[in-house]
């Protein structure tokens, strides 16, 4: 047990966490490729065609997954920089950093997708519905955390800051979705509802698992990438990061 | 502490109404933003009566939004700050009397003059009474959210900007409870569920954020 708490401090400072986020990001990015082309084809091929909605449906293989990825990573990123914020490791808020515009990407992939799912189902690129809103506010959250960090040029400052931020909006996001989902359901009676009216067919919830883990990897990688960056832009006076540079040319 | 408080409130206060023309610029911006959107939509009553509601509490946050950066700032500047976060007192009841001060000045006499606004919407008198809740109820709630901005953004680069785009997504659930009473009357729903909610939004909202405010300011304060 000792063993190992001191393993995670270990890998706490970002020197130590370098070499590993670059062992790891290989395997994170052959994953995310192998659940890909396999929620694609499932996707594509083996899901047979809706009986309501035509091909048009197949486009929740990268809505649901983007959406449940926009929401997940906001939480991650506020978990990361929450322990930042309270233990001041230097690596959280980097993580935090390099979450949010991955996490932002995903909001707007999922706002896009639906779009363009909506169009030919609803017959309108936007409905003002609960959910769709709170996911706007939610892309909306990403983009302050992201403007406020690049705005403050004190990297520890800007972790900071955004910590405080990250937190507030996780307390804030309940209180929006059901005031949205309220405001929805006050004015306008039942509006349209994004739940299926069947139950899913199974081959349908494979493939969009499939998908969702693929994006799941993907985001990992992503995310390690851009912290490794992260790390050497940061910690660029330091000795260890000279000779990395160096033995790289 | 309720001392300390009440001292905070009458420092800031006085502050305000030696500089009076900051508090009237924000209403005056109020008004104007308000009066120009029946110059765009057009002046058919029935459409007003529609909108009022939205665009008197869109307007409000706005005019709130305006006279946040000045929160923290002055003090920061000839370094009031710095000895109010020496104080033994916590900054967080320190950033409460702020918060309570704002309000006064900017939130309470937006509620007092939104009435009259309201009558160039053609509102029936009990709309009127009950935008006039809304705005007195939910504003603090308002003043408290946006400290929050104001300490996150204190010195940075592009601060106000910034500041719009860090408080007006958190002040989507006031905004929603805010216009829906007042929508609510017109329609004949009655506004007592919405203005319930918005009282506990303030009530939170004022008891919470001074909390966050104060690490905030602590972290500007490096």
């Amino acid at each position: 047990m000792d063993k190992r708490l001191i393993n995670w401090f270990k890998f706490a400072s970002p020197q130590a966490f370098y070499p590993l986020a670059g062992r790891m990001m290989p395997w994170f990015w052959a994953a995310a490729a192998v659940f890909g082309i396999a929620g694609l084809y499932v996707g594509f091929l083996v899901a047979p065609t809706d009986a309501q909605q035509g091909e048009g449906y197949r486009i929740i293989f990268l809505h649901v997954p983007a959406s449940w990825m926009s929401m997940f990573i906001y939480l991650v990123m506020a978990f990361w920089a929450g322990l930042g914020l309270a233990f001041n490791f230097r690596l959280s808020g980097m993580m935090a950093t390099a979450l949010a515009p991955t996490g932002a990407l995903f909001a707007f992939l999922s706002l896009w997708t639906g779009a363009l799912w909506g169009k030919p189902m609803w017959g309108a690129w936007w409905v003002w519905d609960a959910r769709l809103t709170s996911e706007l506010i939610l892309l909306f959250l990403y983009v302050g955390f992201i403007a406020l960090q690049s705005a403050i040029d004190d990297p520890r400052r800007a972790d900071r800051a955004g910590a405080i931020l990250a937190l507030v909006g996780v307390v804030n996001v309940p209180i929006i979705y059901f005031s949205v989902k309220w405001w929805n359901t006050l004015h306008q009676g039942s509006s349209v509802s994004l739940t299926k009216s069947p139950s899913m067919a199974m081959i349908m919830l494979w493939g969009m698992l499939l998908c969702a883990l693929a994006c799941w990897m993907y985001a990992i990688a992503v995310a390690l990438m851009r912290v490794r960056t992260i790390i050497l832009e940061r910690e660029r006076h330091t000795e260890w990061v000279r000779i990395e540079l160096s033995s790289k040319e | 502490m309720l001392k300390l408080v009440r001292a905070i409130i009458s420092r800031d206060l006085r502050l305000a109404m030696r500089r009076r023309t900051d508090i009237v610029s924000a209403l005056f911006f109020f008004i104007i933003v308000v009066s120009l959107f029946p110059l765009g939509v057009g002046p058919e009553p029935e459409l007003l009566r529609k909108l009022a509601p939205g665009v008197l509490w869109v307007a409000a946050l706005l005019a709130t939004m305006l006279s946040l950066p000045r929160l923290f700032a002055d003090d920061q500047r000839d370094g009031t700050l710095e000895q109010l976060a020496l104080a033994p007192q916590p900054l967080g009841l320190i950033v409460l009397g702020k918060v309570l001060a704002h309000w006064l000045v900017s939130g309470l006499p937006l509620a007092l003059l939104a009435p009259v606004l309201g009558l160039q919407f053609d509102l029936s008198n009990d709309a009127l009474w009950v935008l006039a809740c809304s705005l007195l109820i939910g504003t603090p709630a308002l003043s408290g959210i946006g400290a929050i901005g104001a300490a996150l953004t204190l010195g940075v680069r592009g601060g106000g900007v910034l500041l719009s785009l860090l408080v007006l997504p958190l002040y989507i659930p006031v905004l929603i409870f805010g216009a829906g009473a007042v929508d609510a009357t017109v329609t004949g729903l009655g506004a007592q569920a919405h203005l319930s909610l918005l009282a506990a939004l303030t009530l939170g909202g004022v008891f919470f954020a001074p909390w966050p405010t104060a690490a905030a300011l602590r972290i500007a304060l490096e």
